[in-house]
């Protein structure tokens, strides 16, 4: 079994292993990313066991590496993953994400009518509860859940 | 010394207890003497994106009375938003030609974008359903003016109490003086869950009634709101809630002789006329004072007047 979870994780020899994302957030999580515009390989693993999760998905992406705006994308969506960074078949940084204190362009306000849904104005949003995650939005100051981009 | 001067209003909860207190009793010196050539040498530019009487008006009334030039537009078919113009470019080029930005816009958070652009100071005169700091300014003023005082009061708020975005910041500003609220509205139009808890939040209490009459012998104020027809999707529902509460001079027998209704204007029928002759009507005076606070405001935000504390 260990040696197994050591394949899928040493399997890229440079990039990043995104884990212990739900299962039920795997294709978000691509999807906020983008991932279906890298021009390398991208591996999606879903429904895989896990002893935390229950269910749980694994994304591994070769030769890339993400930008902090990145890993809070990561974070809204799955805010109990682990991000593990691989240089020459090395885990050389593991970690868990992080939910930050004021989330920039990262998720879509709910109300219709706010300034940040009808001109190209970046969202702007304070978190005030991190579980279940409950954001305000700086401009409409509707307080809500998080709707992803 | 409380120093406004290039501070933003954009959002009732920009400003501070003190500073309220200190931008009324700077109001109250405009009440006593408003005619004062303050801005003589000031641009006020005031930019009406969406339709509005009162507060277009009051703020370049009040403008006027302080000899500062105004400029703008009230109707943005006549600009370049026709052509497709960003509210970005549009807050540029504005706040070049002036020193000062009223601005009301249709979207929620509008203003606070706008100053975020602006390189001049901005008063937010009404963003889409969000806020309109300087109509709860005014409010404050008059229930102080009314009462004395706006500690410890009985406030009462009847009507459209779920979009009427007033009562909202009224509740919010209130809670700064220890209120207690009683919430008069039908059960379509309750007051939100997140301004309730608001009051809650702040170690204050409020009660809700569905029979107006209840509430006329304790209340110091009443705060009566339209019934907005705008809001409604479903025409019937708007037909079976819009008359629900009447207020006439009949109604108003055993309040407090210290009770005053206070209204935001326009009204429909929600005040009887026969109010109007009873001492209890403060609503067109409640206009009036508006034009004193957006005095001390935009001679407080231009650096001609310092607040006193």
């Amino acid at each position: 079994m260990d040696n197994k979870k050591e394949l899928i994780v040493s399997a890229i020899e440079n990039g990043t292993v995104i884990d212990h994302i739900p299962a039920d957030a795997v294709y978000r999580v691509a999807s906020i990313l983008e991932l279906s515009l890298h021009d390398d390989e991208v591996i999606i693993g879903t429904n895989l066991m896990s002893k935390k999760l229950g269910k749980k998905g694994i994304i591994k992406i070769k030769n890339k590496y993400f930008k902090q705006n990145e890993i809070d994308k990561i974070a809204v969506a799955a805010p109990f993953a682990t991000l593990i960074e691989i240089r020459d078949s090395q885990k050389v940084v593991k970690r868990s994400v992080e939910i930050p204190d004021v989330l920039h362009a990262i998720v879509k306000c709910i109300n219709p009518n706010c300034i940040t849904n009808v001109e190209d104005v970046p969202t702007k949003f304070t978190v005030i509860e991190k579980n279940p995650l409950k954001i305000h939005c700086h401009y409409c100051e509707k307080t809500q859940e998080p709707m992803l981009h | 010394m409380t120093n406004l001067k290039g501070k933003n209003l954009i959002s009732i909860t920009d400003y501070t207890k003190d500073e309220y207190i200190q931008i009324l009793d700077l109001a109250k010196e405009f009440e006593a003497n408003p005619k004062q050539p303050l801005l003589g040498d000031k641009v006020v530019a005031s930019i009406f994106f969406e339709p509005s009487t009162r507060t277009r008006l009051s703020f370049e009334s009040a403008a006027n009375m302080l000899e500062a030039r105004v400029i703008g537009f009230s109707n943005p078919a006549a600009t370049s938003l026709q052509k497709g113009e960003s509210l970005h470019d549009t807050i540029q080029m504005v706040s070049s030609y002036s020193d000062i930005i009223v601005m009301r816009h249709p979207r929620d958070g509008a203003a606070r974008y706008a100053a975020e652009v602006a390189s001049v100071p901005v008063i937010n005169a009404g963003d889409g359903a969000n806020q309109h700091p300087t109509q709860c300014m005014l409010d404050l003023y008059s229930i102080r003016k009314t009462q004395g005082t706006l500690d410890n009061l009985n406030i009462t708020m009847v009507g459209d109490l779920k979009y009427g975005r007033t009562v909202h910041s009224l509740v919010q500003a209130m809670c700064n003086f220890k209120a207690t609220f009683h919430f008069v509205s039908p059960k379509e139009l309750e007051m939100p869950e997140s301004v309730k808890r608001h009051v809650q939040d702040a170690g204050l209490k409020y009660k809700e009634y569905t029979n107006l009459e209840d509430v006329i012998p304790f209340s110091d104020i009443i705060y009566m709101t339209r019934i907005q027809k705008e809001r409604f999707s479903d025409p019937m529902e708007y037909e079976k809630v819009k008359d629900c509460y009447v207020l006439d001079a009949a109604t108003l027998k055993g309040c407090k002789d210290n009770m005053r209704v206070l209204h935001p204007l326009p009204r429909v029928n929600e005040i009887a006329m026969d109010v109007d002759k009873t001492p209890y009507a403060y609503y067109f005076q409640q206009a009036q004072n508006g034009v004193y606070v957006r005095q001390a405001l935009m001679a407080a935000i231009l650096g001609v007047k310092q607040l006193k504390n």
